[in-house]
């Protein structure tokens, strides 16, 4: 189910490094958790993150949540296509769903993120909770 | 928390379940969306058994009715719905209602979930005076509700009661899958169809043979969160968000309920008053003008001025668009009026529209 070469964050962000960037967008649990997708609000590219400052908004038709910088840095790019279909974050949320490139300031910020086994073993802990 | 009969049929077909005025009920299957365009197209089926129940009888019950609520409840004869309110002296709202009228001496009338205990004790507090007994039933009924196009043929074969005969804001008694039923074309989604209530112990077979027969013709099962979006788009009220103890039913557009020629009644002169002296603020749709979904108690402002918050706010799955109901100063309540909301801190354009945002075409 989750992709191996992706990290994750207990906030349900996916972060997918390459080079010296970090891919980011929220995992499927994430997607299932609020439904029908309908608007993403994203950040400005060019804008400074702070690890875990709201990077953007998504909205589906009951919800409104923020998406955490699961890693610090700039934004080097963002998804325009989600601006006309945003329930790509429903259909490949790991894939075409992609919310943000971000520069990565400080690698160390992927330490603090989970394997793919160890996120799906976090979801367990949740369902059982 | 309170389940209704229905409960582990819910999570038997995926239903993600939530808590809603102390019950436990079922906010989604399949998806909203997925869920709203199955009503609107084909037919869908609701649990709606924590919704009250209030049955009035004896010598008095019409002309406690008619105190109690602002409509004509003397217009009903029996087989007949009528849709009301419970207003306070202010003319502001306990809480709307609908009433059946089951005979000359008997109305059956159904309030809502949140309401439920406040309700009873507002109508048992005010029958000192008028002989009649009031009985408090939500604990003996479960309903559901199917609605939608497709809710006629859905039902027909599980009821005795001819249904091409029963009227929008009609009842009839008979059966459903052979047990007792009441059954009325009403709803609160803004298409053709049913509400079923039964005090069946056992009435889950109903709601099982209803997905059954339902399903080939695309019938689904929905959560209260499609209910809110149908609802809205019909511009039907939600009590709490459009209409409240703070809320007056002019202001909330509601004056159609309103019949000052059948005597006095609970508010009346404060609707007199307030007919007298203009109202200075009303219940409007609106859209917003640019992305964004303006959502229930967002902030509101009117030519730059904070006025209020938003009441209801969603996104529409049938339209597309972020659509709404707000109170605004009257002189700003025309079609095209603009203002904004903000939302997330900035301030984004929004602008008042015609309502309903949906009507379905006549049968």
């Amino acid at each position: 189910m989750y992709p191996n070469d992706l990290r994750y964050s207990k906030d349900h962000e996916w972060v997918k490094v390459e080079g010296g960037e970090a891919v980011v967008g929220i995992t499927d649990f994430a997607q299932h958790q609020l439904g029908d997708i309908i608007f993403v609000e994203l950040p400005p590219v060019g804008k400074e993150l702070e690890l875990k400052q709201s990077l953007g908004v998504v909205e589906s038709v009951k919800s409104v949540s923020d998406i955490y910088a699961p890693v610090s840095g700039v934004v080097a790019a963002v998804n325009e296509s989600l601006g006309q279909a945003a329930d790509l974050l429903n259909k490949d949320p790991h894939g075409q769903g992609w919310i943000a490139r971000i520069k990565i300031k400080d690698a160390k910020d992927l330490d603090g993120l989970l394997s793919a086994a160890d996120y799906e073993k976090f979801l367990e802990g949740l369902e059982r909770s | 928390m309170k389940k209704t009969p229905f409960n582990e049929l819910h999570k038997a077909l995926g239903g993600k379940m939530i808590e809603f005025c102390g019950w436990e009920m079922p906010v989604e299957y399949a998806g909203i969306i997925p869920e709203h365009m199955a009503v609107r197209t084909q037919a869908g089926l609701f649990d709606v058994s924590h919704m009250g129940e209030v049955l009035v009888t004896g010598k008095d019950a019409l002309a406690f009715v008619q105190w109690l609520t602002p409509n004509d409840a003397s217009k009903l004869v029996p087989g007949q719905v009528q849709y009301t309110a419970l207003m306070t002296p202010e003319s502001t709202f306990v809480d709307d209602i609908l009433v059946y009228c089951m005979g000359p001496e008997e109305y059956f009338l159904v309030v809502n979930a949140a309401n439920d205990d406040k309700d009873f004790a507002w109508i048992a507090g005010h029958a000192r005076g008028f002989d009649v007994e009031v009985e408090h039933q939500s604990d003996a009924y479960s309903q559901l509700a199917l609605q939608g196009p497709l809710a006629e043929t859905v039902l027909q074969p599980l009821a005795d009661i001819d249904l091409a005969a029963l009227k929008t804001f009609n009842w009839a008694r008979g059966r459903v899958l052979g047990k007792e039923a009441l059954v009325s074309r009403t709803g609160y989604t803004g298409e053709d169809g049913f509400e079923i209530y039964t005090r069946d112990p056992d009435p889950g077979g109903i709601w099982k043979a209803l997905i059954e027969t339902g399903k080939p013709l695309g019938l689904q099962p929905i959560g209260l969160g499609a209910r809110d979006t149908l609802r809205l788009e019909a511009k039907l009220m939600l009590y709490g968000n459009d209409i409240s103890d703070k809320t007056t039913v002019l202001e909330a557009d509601l004056k159609w309920i309103v019949k000052l020629q059948k005597g006095d009644f609970l508010g009346k002169p404060a609707i007199e008053k307030q007919l007298a002296e203009g109202l200075t603020r009303k219940l409007v749709g609106f859209e917003m003008a640019g992305p964004g979904i303006a959502r229930p108690h967002y902030p509101v402002f009117v030519g730059g001025e904070r006025f209020g918050e938003v009441a209801s706010g969603t996104f529409s799955p049938l339209l597309k668009r972020a659509i709404g109901l707000v109170y605004l100063p009257i002189e700003a309540t025309t079609a095209g009026a603009e203002f904004e909301i903000e939302i997330r801190g900035k301030r984004a354009a929004a602008r008042v529209v015609p309502t309903p945002f949906y009507k379905r075409a006549k049968r």
